[in-house]
């Protein structure tokens, strides 16, 4: 049989496997080398919590998505067109993302009778029973295979499974089109230090997987996705978390300040740590604290003392840290606390995704305590979004929320890079003149900004004492009532008067109409998509996606007030349209949502903003 | 260097502590000990840093004239941990209670001490919740009345020594708020030391807890039921000072000079800086009617601080790396470019 070599603009794979089957890096290496191919990219990992779940059941399966174009992409992908599946259970848990036209790519050694009946198979073909025998099946022994590839490698037994990946990697690289320098550059780097002897089979097994692909007469078509002319400069490939983590940096460099962060490892926000506690080379410092709350105890510390003091943390740890974050806000201190949200409550669903932490950014802290909430809205905007959230905290003298998701955190896209000069200095209030009594009053505000100045212990003759106690702005104790009250309408104005500093709102289409469509943080991808879509069946539609939570743009009003009905799509059961219908109590706000611990699709945008009209 | 004297380090704050309680002493003994550290460090006032947590003991920032932070309960070895790492240069005071440090704050005080992080804790140890009107502390005794105990604690109480020396601190003194001039000088000491310092300071409450170290404090018996340890020096005690420890099998006992030919020669000298720990831990735990309660330096050993571990590590790092900027960073690894 010949096949055909297919020019497509858009290729969805999924690569699912048991926890330890390395279907994260098998993901990860096919995304990076399509990225420096040149094509648009988005990713999604969609893992178990446990590290090594049961072997070979449903719970253990571990999946990767790729979602590659000619153009950027916007999205993941809700289906894909070619699934790999290691094992059953990886097949019964993935079928359904299966496009009608999907290909199914399976290890067949994998579905003996231990492995159909772990899995919870009740018939001997998984394909019949789980409805998808007509799509494209190739069945092969790749466990089998890699064996045979790796006999005279001098790998052990358990060495050579592990390379089934590969195996199954230069499969795919073959179907797709893919080169497959990057990935032996990657071996090169990856194990020349620690385990020269490894990259030679490695290279071996891939080549093999490849050319066994080529070979068989069960794969109909091969598909070429060719990179469009893009805007010109260098790029790569970045996820959320790394994105964040340099974001921050980035802020450092701008400030002058050295970067503090105190943080607790938590999934799936441990990554940015992780990130930072390498670049000791740009002088940042590391607390692995001994909780979450001594993290943002240590950060809090930290901006005391003068640094860009970052806490990072997700859904769970964010609850620890509430109290602390009333005293940030209080002593009116510059921070910027990391929430890469997760499925909750309490300890929820770790690996999945959600944006249901909204509430507790805005209202999760005893007393009026507000501060400035700044959204991400795709991996590589972690970086802007991180060096806007320091930018704020700096200049305005508070805690910033940056909320970021699982879904960013973890998921990746290529990223043109940018120069550090096209961002602007930042400028924090530093306080330089003493008061003609020689007492540094620490709560007296700018009249246009209301931000107190800031003095930083070191700084000869600005001795004063800060506290979670009520002051006046003088700094002395305060319970005078009248003052309490003006203290909480100050702190809660100095918050919105950061409107003024922030870019406006914009919107995507026609500026009034009948729908608008509104988004914030990670969905950004999923609705533009579903916008485009709907636009393509001649549907007028305008989208306006918030990167600003608290305060609103300023425009906000004034974009809302063009278009009848405000269609709010969010991973919660509808926590920012509350928080716009309780500013906006006249408007007419319909509500898109879903709690899966899982993103939008596409499609369930598409249905809502049809419904909507 | 300005000459700082004890009123530089005054606030013009009413102190509003009960009249009689025992932090006044501190207060005190600290704003006289810091010209003293200034003068032997070399430091300016506003390089001091004074963070408290919640408590009675932790309203003493708004007293000293310094950079002061009045956080929240318990954590404030947390935010003492974040400033010091953040400015290795600021000398850091921390003030806390048994309830802020050991109950709500155990945590941070433990990894505090194992870090090694160059602080001094200053542990205002009154056995009682003052702020909150009279609860029994992590430090009660067993079986104490109080409001939240009306028939006696069931639980054992912490031994902040043997905590501190159990997460292998590298400082630890005790003392009375009554002692002023001791105080200034284990504050010096404190000073002094590279690390985790923590003094334990027997207060009084005279409202919620009268009188509960007054088996110790009162001058009729302090010197027959205390030892003031001193580096270097005899472990002698005693009105008539003609008392004395020696070591016998594994543990301490108390002898009389002079009674079953026992010399000062037979007395141990205290060796605050030994590496080994048992004997100061034997020290930190005596307690009467057999033995006199230690105070003074316990401990006093050298050992690497997490500041400067953190500081060295980043200079390491920097003068190897070959990214410098942020720039250089954002086109490191695998890139590619679009012409």
């Amino acid at each position: 049989m010949q096949h055909k070599v297919i020019d497509t603009n858009d290729v969805v794979i999924r690569f699912a496997g048991d926890s330890g089957d390395g279907m994260q890096l098998t993901g990860s290496l096919f995304a990076d080398m399509s990225a420096i191919y040149g094509n648009g990219l988005s990713t999604f990992p969609d893992y178990p919590a446990e590290i090594r779940a049961p072997h070979g059941t449903v719970s253990g399966v571990s999946g990767f998505q790729v979602h590659i174009g000619s153009d950027k992409v916007n999205t993941p992908g809700d289906y894909c067109d070619m699934l790999v599946a290691m094992n059953p259970a990886a097949l019964k848990a993935n079928a359904k993302w299966c496009k009608p036209t999907a290909m199914v790519l399976v290890d067949e050694d994998a579905f003996d009778e231990a492995g159909m009946t772990k899995a919870g198979f009740k018939t001997e073909n998984p394909f019949e029973e789980l409805h998808i025998e007509d799509r494209t099946l190739i069945i092969a022994p790749i466990t089998t295979l890699t064996i045979e590839s790796l006999k005279e490698s001098g790998l052990d037994q358990k060495a050579i499974l592990k390379c089934k990946n590969m195996f199954t990697l230069g499969m795919a690289c073959f179907i797709y089109s893919r080169p497959l320098e990057y990935i032996y550059q990657y071996l090169e780097k990856k194990f020349s230090k620690k385990h020269p002897e490894v990259i030679a089979p490695n290279k071996k097994v891939l080549n093999d997987g490849f050319n066994y692909a080529a070979n068989i007469q069960a794969i109909p078509n091969t598909y070429t996705v060719e990179p469009s002319p893009k805007q010109k400069g260098t790029y790569r490939n970045i996820t959320g978390n790394q994105a964040t983590a340099w974001g921050l940096l980035a802020a450092s460099e701008k400030s002058g300040l050295p970067l503090f962060c105190g943080s607790y490892p938590i999934t799936p926000a441990t990554g940015i740590l992780e990130e930072l506690a390498i670049h000791k080379n740009l002088g940042a410092k590391t607390v692995q604290a001994e909780d979450e709350i001594a993290g943002v105890c240590t950060a809090i510390g930290a901006a005391f003392a003068g640094n860009l003091a970052v806490t990072t943390t997700s859904g769970p740890g964010l609850s620890l840290k509430s109290e602390a974050l009333g005293l940030a806000v209080m002593t009116e201190l510059p921070l910027v606390v990391v929430d890469v949200q997760r499925a909750g409550p309490s300890t929820g669903i770790p690996t999945k995704t959600e944006q249901t932490d909204l509430n507790q950014a805005l209202y999760g802290r005893n007393g009026e305590c507000p501060m400035a909430i700044v959204a991400a809205h795709s991996p590589a905007h972690c970086f802007d979004a991180a060096f806007q959230a320091a930018k704020i905290a700096l200049e305005h003298m508070t805690p910033v929320m940056l909320l970021s998701e699982g879904f960013l955190g973890n998921g990746s896209e290529p990223w043109l890079i940018p120069s550090m000069a096209d961002y602007p200095a930042i400028n924090p209030p530093f306080a330089t003149e003493i008061p003609e009594d020689g007492k540094f009053k620490p709560f007296q505000r700018d009249p246009e900004t209301l931000v107190r100045k800031w003095a930083v212990p070191g700084q000869k003759g600005f001795e004063h004492r800060v506290g979670g106690l009520e002051k006046n702005h003088n700094g002395v104790l305060s319970s005078d009532p009248a003052n309490h009250e003006l203290m909480c309408a100050e702190r809660e104005e100095k918050i919105q008067r950061i409107a003024n500093f922030i870019p406006e709102l914009e919107v995507n289409g026609a500026k009034s109409g009948k729908l608008l469509v509104v988004g914030w943080g990670g969905t950004y991808g999923h609705i533009l998509s579903a916008v485009d879509e709907v636009r393509k069946e001649g549907v007028e539609v305008s989208f306006a996606h918030f990167d600003f939570v608290k305060p609103l743009p300023k425009n906000t009003t004034e974009v809302f007030s063009a278009f009848d009905k405000i269609l709010v799509c969010e991973l919660n059961s509808g926590q920012f349209a509350a928080y716009l219908r309780n500013i906006y109590p006249d408007m007419n706000f319909l509500q898109c949502n879903k709690v899966q611990g899982q993103p939008f699709l596409v499609q369930e945008i598409v249905e809502s903003i049809k419904k909507s009209l | 260097m300005a000459n700082l004297t004890f009123k530089d380090f005054k606030s013009d704050q009413e102190v509003r502590w009960c009249p009689g309680c025992g932090d006044h002493a501190v207060l005190a003994a600290l704003q006289r000990a810091l010209p003293k550290v200034s003068e032997a460090l070399d430091y300016d006032k506003e390089r001091y840093v004074v963070i408290s947590g919640i408590g009675c003991s932790s309203r003493l920032p708004y007293y000293m004239d310094t950079y002061g932070f009045h956080s929240i309960h318990g954590r404030a070895t947390a935010i003492s941990t974040g400033v010091k790492v953040a400015n290795p240069d600021l000398t850091v005071w921390q003030a806390c209670g048994d309830g802020d440090a050991l109950a709500i704050g155990g945590n941070h005080f433990i990894h505090a001490i194992r870090r090694n992080i160059d602080i001094n804790i200053i542990l205002f140890n009154n056995q009682i919740y003052g702020l909150t009107k009279g609860q029994y502390s992590p430090t009660s005794k067993l079986g104490a009345i109080t409001k939240t105990s009306p028939y006696g604690t069931v639980e054992q109480p912490f031994n902040p020594g043997s905590l501190v020396l159990g997460a292998k601190g590298t400082f630890f003194a005790r003392s009375l708020d009554v002692e002023i001039a001791l105080n200034q000088e284990i504050m010096l000491q404190a000073a002094l030391h590279d690390g985790t310092s923590v003094m334990e300071m027997l207060t009084n409450c005279v409202i919620f807890n009268d009188g509960a170290h007054k088996g110790l404090s009162d001058p009729a018996v302090r010197a027959d039921r205390t030892i003031v340890l001193r580096h270097g020096e005899k472990m002698i005690f005693g009105k008539e000072r003609n008392k004395g420890l020696i070591l016998e099998g594994m543990g301490l006992k108390v002898v009389t000079i002079g009674e079953n030919g026992v010399t000062e020669d037979d007395i141990l000298v205290h060796d605050a800086h030994s590496e080994n720990m048992n004997v100061h831990m034997m020290l930190a735990e005596m307690k009467g009617p057999e033995f006199p309660v230690a105070l003074g330096v316990i401990r006093d050993v050298k050992a690497m601080t997490y500041d400067d571990g953190v500081r060295d590590q980043v200079k390491d790092v920097t003068a190897k790396s070959r990214i410098h900027c942020v720039d250089d960073l954002l086109r490191s690894g695998s890139t590619w470019t679009v012409e």
